[in-house]
């Protein structure tokens, strides 16, 4: 069998490393070696915390089997790695926690068995925001691979920048080409906004697409995963075996079908009604920002799509929204770490609520614990109405305000942040800074609307800057065919970060 | 409405929360056994132990055994119905939260009837809703330490709860049990209190008439109806104690000793007011067609009281009766076998609730394990019926069915020779041979002595060895000295 | 409406969590930082309207789903105990619970 030169098997795209798995011009086990090979010689990224080698050969040498006897599975021995959020068997499951330092889960979520049985090889575990909560990566506790103390996860554009959060793990590994793909989480923005600060392209379904059993979890009623890799069709190839309805093991997971999310890639997008919500390009805005996502609606509109204005009036008040609802819903999904049936539990304390004070102290960082008391505080008798249930009720009027939008287009496109990547520790040591980052994330996220990331060019010292668009319930097909035909008349998302 | 009785001339308010364990296989959120008594931790899967990623998904036979509850009871059931996480901190609550129902329950209303006495009560719900259990904290064999086992972290419960409509402790106790009956009735709840699946709070205050609702405290824990009455006699005093030696009683829990027969207050959790309820982002709201309720309410076994109703109807038997003999299924069935068997329901339900009741309680047996049978009863009742047999002699006769010695009632009868004499030749003689030896009683009764009459009957009972028939020997004996 | 130190202990206490003098002192300033941004959203007008929960809801009914009532879990004690702290004959250990 030939053995294509290594050095460019990692640029190969999903779909076209797929192909040579299956035409057997390389093997499964090849791809494996080549990918861990490049993450042991690149741990300046901070990007991945858990490799099992045995593990993954082993999956990699069963895929060579499947694919010799012809029985080749969808993204049978394609290599990827799974944000560290995903609790897994054959790898430590830390969820960038002290708290679940070295924890071991006796299952797998579903979403990585989905991938499994669809015949993908994990390369390894990567790292992310403390319970996904960041916009930055910088509040992971966990020491990356090579790294004896926890260290930021770099964006490989700039090494000096933050890769966005709170799945920066994987946008740095795709980015610096040590995975073909990655999984990630979707929270709040966690997919798209490391994707755009990246240069990469990632997508986040309908919330209950894909299962959430296995995801720690963050906020119940917002987590979505999704894919992140390189192209809109190395997603839509991921996203097909992700999503799947679940009724064993989350309720909160819709009765739709598996679907193939590439069928229409290359559908027209001539007459494609796209909107333009002015609360998206207000002045918050980075010029060089604006300026890119403006040339990105150039190309689209010569693509033959029509852009019209349209209103998302609550734009602003997603934040503390968001913000309220996220946090209470994690106080009380945190409160499982206690220190009694897994995980951390201090070494030295007192009576069982010392236990648990200490445990938590120690356990949880301080972006974690300010949200575990913010929403502690919104739920606790006297504050609930005010708080808590206002925001569930203003979320539906967000909600309510996409499907007026929707009357009137087919998609909504606009920037994912206010900004390119920032400098590592800039926004540190200001929360809300970064809580308002994410202003053009939310309101995708609280009415629960698919949305994606792709590559729509550079601004400030040649950072990748990403486009956003948000589709209605279910059309992620639609959104990823219209990112598709940008990517067919583009090149962002094929530009490497120099040293790469 | 008949006036409460009162203590000290202090009125007792009781409310009860009633959490019955739903009989399972599965647990309300998980996949894991509920079986009682397995090794610890064994029946405690990822759920259960709340392991990172896990998630609820709802039982489909615990909401139906709600709706039964419901059904049974008179209740509304909610077409939608929220489930919430109630949090607070304890080793044996594996999330930090319990996932149960607070703004919409399940079951809303009905109300629960029983007697008292012969005085009728009714007991309104307030609400029954559907929740999770909690694992258990065991204190012995570890120094200064707890071991947990979450076996029961997940095992389906049923809160009843009431409106303070209880009046007394032997109310409190009459309604416990009624409640118990219907549960286990209809099969939705094993009611074993030892094992407690059925376990009683009961929120006891104490007020003088007419004033408004005292301050109550509430007794966790009542899993047997015993101590459900010495726990609430000896609150009901210690609350007017208190208030007679001029104390306020202060809001609180309270667990029975049943070794002191005392109540004592348990440490308070000092937040545990803040519970932080909010609905549970992991279940959509839970939505029950009226369809379903119907093809329950179609399924669903004849209810004590309507059983009860039914016999007074179809076998002319007084309340008293109709609601004696369905105080269990198996007793019910016992007596309804008998009476179709041989036609008398009255005579039936006299030995049920007498002679078969009696015996079973003496030898602390069940009636499903009785020695005579429904179909053996009923064979010697024809026997009575047709004056085969005196009650006596069939006395004679069940005595001998239930040591087991015999099966056959006639083979019985025909050995023992306790056939009554029935042909009037051979009773003629006993009695002209009786009038000629008592000349004396004959004088006395026809100089109007009733006595001397029963006297001389006497006598001819005792010489035809009880054989005779006493009706017939009334008859024969008025004419003779007529 | 800003919170209080007082709050801060209450609230922290709620959430079992041990803060340090000065980490109170940095979590209270923090905190009111960000419920300036929550004050706008109060002041919306959202008389009438029921909350969100499943996102999905606003365009279809989203009901739970039921699963039938059988017992498949086997017993995993040992794998499902292998991350815990303290355990002895199969139970969880903890600092003496006193009821």
């Amino acid at each position: 069998m030939t053995t294509p030169a290594s050095s460019d098997l990692h640029d190969l795209s999903v779909a076209e490393l797929a192909r040579q798995l299956r035409d057997r011009q390389v093997s499964a086990v090849e791809a494996a070696t080549h990918f861990l090979g490049r993450i042991q010689a690149a741990p300046q990224w901070g990007a991945f915390v858990a490799l099992n080698e045995e593990a993954t050969l082993a999956q990699a040498r069963a895929a060579d089997e499947r694919l010799s006897r012809g029985e080749a599975l969808a993204l049978d021995g394609v290599p990827i790695a799974h944000k560290d959020i995903f609790v897994t068997k054959n790898f430590a499951s830390t969820a960038g926690s002290k708290m679940l330092d070295g924890y071991r889960s006796p299952f797998d979520a579903t979403v990585v068995t989905r991938l499994a049985d669809a015949g993908a090889v994990t390369l390894g575990k990567l790292n992310c925001d403390e319970f996904a909560m960041g916009s930055a990566n910088e509040n992971s506790a966990v020491a990356p691979l090579g790294f004896d103390a926890p260290a930021p996860v770099r964006n490989p554009w700039a090494s000096d920048r933050v890769p966005g959060g709170s799945s920066g793990g994987s946008a740095a590994a795709v980015a610096a080409r040590l995975a073909p793909a990655a999984t990630g989480t979707d929270t709040g923005g966690s997919i798209r906004q490391p994707a755009s600060f990246c240069g990469i392209t990632g997508i986040k379904p309908t919330y209950g697409r894909a299962s959430r059993y296995g995801m720690v979890a963050f906020a119940s009623s917002l987590d979505q995963a999704g894919p992140m890799a390189r192209s809109a069709e190395d997603c839509a190839l991921l996203l097909s075996a992700m999503c799947g309805p679940d009724p064993d093991r989350d309720s909160t997971s819709l009765d739709l079908p598996a679907e193939n999310f590439a069928r229409g890639l290359n559908d027209s997008i001539d007459g494609l009604r796209i909107g333009i919500p002015a609360e998206f390009f207000g002045d918050g805005l980075a010029p060089d920002v604006r300026a890119a996502v403006d040339a990105a609606l150039k190309e689209y509109e010569k693509l033959g799509a029509k852009l019209v204005p349209i209103a998302l009036p609550r734009t602003e008040l997603s934040i503390p929204v968001y913000y309220i609802i996220a946090p209470a819903e994690a106080s009380s999904n945190l409160s499982r770490f206690d220190g009694v049936k897994f995980g951390h539990r201090a070494k030295d304390y007192g009576d069982l609520t010392d236990m648990y004070k200490k445990t938590r102290a120690e356990g949880f960082g301080d972006e974690v614990k300010r949200r575990i008391m913010i929403g502690a505080y919104v739920l606790s008798h006297g504050y609930y109405d005010a708080y808590y249930l206002q925001a569930q009720k203003i979320r539906r009027m967000i909600a309510d305000d996409f499907q007026q939008a929707f009357k009137s287009c087919d998609v909504i496109a606009g920037p994912v942040a206010p900004t390119v990547a920032w400098k590592l520790g800039e926004k540190s040591a200001d929360p809300v800074a970064n809580y308002l980052a994410d202003i053009f994330t939310l309101p995708g996220s609280l009415a629960g609307l698919p949305g994606m990331s792709l590559p729509a060019g550079f601004g400030e010292g040649g950072l990748p800057v990403g486009l956003q668009l948000i589709g209605n319930y279910f059309s992620e097909a639609k959104l990823l065919n219209a990112a598709h035909r940008f990517q067919q008349a583009t090149d962002f998302h094929l530009r490497r970060p120099e040293g790469i | 409405m008949s006036k409460n009785k009162l203590v000290q001339g202090y009125e007792v308010v009781i409310g009860f929360e009633t959490h019955a364990q739903l009989s399972t296989q599965s647990k309300i959120f998980s996949r894991a056994p509920t079986a009682f008594g397995a090794e610890p931790n064994t029946q405690a899967c990822a759920v259960d132990l709340a392991l990172p990623g896990t998630l609820p998904v709802m039982n489909k036979g615990a909401v139906e055994r709600a709706i039964e509850f419901g059904l049974a009871i008179g209740s509304h059931i909610s077409p939608k119905s929220i489930f919430a996480r109630k949090n607070y901190f304890y080793p044996d609550l594996p999330k930090g939260y319990q996932i149960s129902q607070f703004e919409i329950p399940v079951v809303v209303g009905g109300e629960v009837e029983f007697f008292l006495g012969d005085e009728k009560k009714t007991v309104r719900l307030v609400r029954a809703h559907l929740e999770e259990d909690a694992g258990k904290s065991l204190h012995e064999d570890f120094i200064g330490q707890s071991g947990i086992d979450l076996n029961r972290a997940g095992t389906p419960l049923l809160e009843i709860v009431t409106e303070p409509d209880i009046r007394s402790s032997d109310e409190a106790v009459a309604y416990a049990k009624e409640l118990h009956k219907i549960v286990t009735w209809i099969g939705i709840c094993d009611g074993n209190m030892q094992e407690g699946s059925f376990r009683c709070d009961a929120n006891v205050s104490v007020r003088r008439p007419g004033e408004p609702l005292g301050t109550r405290r509430e007794i966790k824990n009542l899993n047997s109806f015993k101590f459900m009455q010495q726990a609430i006699d000896y609150e009901v005093r210690w609350q007017i104690e208190q208030i007679e030696d001029g104390h306020a009683i202060q809001q609180a829990t309270v667990l029975f000793d049943p070794d002191t027969g005392e109540t004592r207050a348990m440490r308070t959790k000092e937040d545990a007011a803040d519970y932080r309820y909010f609905p549970d982002p992991d279940l959509p709201p839970l939505v029950i067609a009226d369809e379903w309720v119907q093809r329950v309410k179609a399924a669903m076994t004849e209810l004590p009281r309507t059983m009860a109703a039914r016999f007074v109807a179809d076998y002319g038997l007084p309340e008293y009766d109709a609601t004696t003999l369905t105080q269990s299924k198996a007793m019910a069935a016992y007596f309804e076998a008998a009476a179709k068997a041989c036609g008398q329901a009255k005579l039936v339900s006299n030995w049920v609730m007498g002679e078969v009741s009696r015996r079973l309680n003496s030898s602390e047996a069940s009636i499903e394990t009785a020695p005579v049978s429904a179909t053996q009863l009923a064979a010697l009742i024809t026997r009575i019926a047709d004056g085969t047999i005196s009650n006596n002699a069939a006395k004679q006769v069940f005595e001998v069915l239930w040591s087991g010695e015999a099966t056959e009632v006639d083979a019985v009868i025909e050995a023992k020779g306790l056939k009554q004499m029935n042909d009037s030749g051979a009773l003629e003689k006993i009695i002209d041979e009786v009038i000629a030896a008592n000349a004396d009683n004959v004088a006395q009764y026809k100089a109007g002595k009733e006595k001397a009459f029963n006297a001389l009957v006497g006598q001819i009972m005792k010489a035809s060895k009880g054989k005779a028939n006493p009706g017939q020997v009334n008859e024969l004996l008025k004419q003779k000295l007529a | 409406m800003a919170l209080t130190p007082q709050d801060i202990g209450r609230i922290a206490n709620l959430a079992r969590l041990e803060l340090q003098p000065a980490e109170s002192e940095r979590m209270l300033t923090q905190l009111n930082g960000f419920f300036d941004i929550v004050e706008k959203m109060r002041a919306v007008d959202t008389t009438g309207l029921e909350p969100l929960a499943h996102p999905v809801a606003i365009i279809q009914d989203v009901a739970l789903r039921l699963r039938e009532d059988i017992a498949s879990e086997p017993n995993q004690r040992e794998a499902n105990q292998q991350s815990a702290p303290a355990v002895e004959r199969g139970l969880f250990l903890v600092p003496k619970v006193i009821e």
